[in-house]
């Protein structure tokens, strides 16, 4: 059995010849690098590309470098790679708690940073690392080139600011000096689940915060109100049930076929208050392993 | 129609494949290659894993123009010579009933072992966390790897 739908395949050396036939063929051609999103979207209807422009032999797009306090993610970059880079461990904890949730191993050794944030669907778990350290996103069009703040990236649900003739050919993300972050999620079993949902922190020295969170919103998005209560004020139970009772003001979940819309408002409180319960043992040195976090043994 | 050739098992291959073509279809029916199975077909279920480059993924979502030059392996590969120690495990625990699942989940094992030869259960679980098995309820599956790592069955 092949896929239902015919299109064409190919696979260029240079991002140039994959940005000229996407110039020529819009949205009518799909980028594929791990496949994971958009075979099951072609096998199911979803998606009906003529064309599908292979990226994993364009070199530069395999790249992922460290420089500059600024780690560049090639959009070939797989989850998998991402977990197993020491930078990443070290300097972008909350990006490498998500990393971990995704999918399962044999998902995570093909899917891509960038697939994740393409596919741009309300439960990603990238999203809120990705916000949190306000990363850029590097688009190129033919002739052209801009990068995206992350925060104006996601439109609404699988919809993205990325224009029909551009390809996305990396993330970058700055490293900010003094900071834990901790990402937890919440899915229905251990292993592989798309969020219930997903809360992202991160604390810079001990008086400034940003929080974001997926699957909790249509788009996922920064918790500025919760940011501008804590900003300034160290971490105290006093502070974490303030921040909590500003979670209905963030958020706007849905009820869908992973749990209820009063489900989510209620795991959020839990989530936050043992979130940030636990970036402060994470501050102290503590080991913190985020899955144990919900309950999973 | 376009010609890719890839080392299947150790083995070059060439074969004519269509770009719609997924990667586990051309290796159970035109390869003759059996032992990865069709489950769920959108990667949930781990019964169509594959090594590609030795790396555990889905052939499922894979197509069969993407592996051009690359290096597949799947249990007739690992089993050519004779059956792996994980292998023998896996009957020496019972660790399959219908066997559905367990060409997938020895492959994953079988990268786990190769970069982490003493795993824990955790890691153990990890590795399979993608790999259902509607049979076993796992525990003889987690014994049989157990017993490989040198820290005896849980």
């Amino acid at each position: 059995m092949s896929l239902a739908h015919e299109f064409a395949y190919y696979k260029p050396l240079r991002l140039e010849e994959a940005l000229s036939l996407k110039q020529q063929y819009g949205n009518k051609a799909n980028i594929l690098a791990g496949g994971t999103d958009l075979i099951v979207n072609i096998r199911e209807g979803v998606l009906k590309p003529d064309l599908l422009i292979d990226i994993k032999r364009i070199k530069e797009l395999s790249q992922l470098n460290w420089g500059n306090d600024t780690l560049f993610i090639g959009s070939n970059v797989t989850f998998a790679e991402l977990i197993e880079n020491e930078v990443v461990q070290k300097n972008f904890v909350l990006l490498h708690d998500a990393c971990k949730t995704i999918g399962s191993t044999g998902i995570r050794a093909r899917a891509t940073l960038t697939g994740n944030i393409c596919s741009a669907v309300p439960s990603l778990d990238s999203a809120p690392a990705l916000l949190c350290y306000e990363a850029m996103i590097h688009c190129a069009g033919t002739g052209s080139k801009r990068e995206i703040p992350v925060r104006e990236w996601f439109l609404s649900p699988r919809k993205t600011a990325l224009q029909e003739d551009e390809i996305v050919t990396g993330i970058s993300i700055k490293r900010i000096p003094d900071s834990y972050g901790i990402y937890i999620k919440l899915g229905r079993y251990s292993g592989e689940d798309l969020a219930q949902a997903g809360w992202g922190i991160l604390m810079i020295g001990d008086k400034q915060y940003r929080f974001a969170h997926c699957a909790l919103s249509p788009i996922p998005k920064r918790a500025y109100h919760i940011e501008d209560l804590c900003n300034g004020n160290s971490l105290n139970a006093d502070l974490i049930e303030k921040a909590i009772a500003l979670i209905p003001s963030e958020i706007n979940p849905i009820t869908d076929i992973r749990c209820t819309q009063k489900y989510r408002m209620y795991i959020s409180e839990i989530m936050l208050r043992r979130g940030l319960m636990a970036i402060q043992k994470r501050s102290s040195g503590k080991y913190i392993e985020p899955r144990k976090l919900m309950g999973d043994v | 129609m376009k010609e890719i050739s890839f080392m299947l098992n150790d083995e070059p291959r060439n074969v004519q494949v269509e770009p719609n073509e997924i990667l586990l279809d051309v290796l159970r029916n035109k390869l003759g290659i059996k032992s990865p199975k069709c489950g769920c077909e959108r990667g949930d279920c781990g019964a169509c894993t594959v090594l590609l480059d030795g790396k555990a993924v889905r052939s499922c979502l894979i197509l069969a123009v993407e592996v051009e030059n690359h290096n597949i392996t799947t249990l007739e590969g690992i089993s050519r010579a004779k059956l792996s120690a994980l292998q023998e495990a896996f009957m020496e625990f019972n660790s399959f009933q219908c066997g559905y699942c367990a060409p997938g989940i020895i492959l994953a094992v079988t990268e786990l072992l190769e970069k982490n030869p003493h795993p824990s259960l955790e890691e153990i679980k990890e590795s399979i966390a993608g790999n259902l098995c509607r049979c076993t309820g796992y525990t003889p599956i987690f014994d049989a790897i157990m017993s490989l790592t040198g820290k005896g069955t849980k």
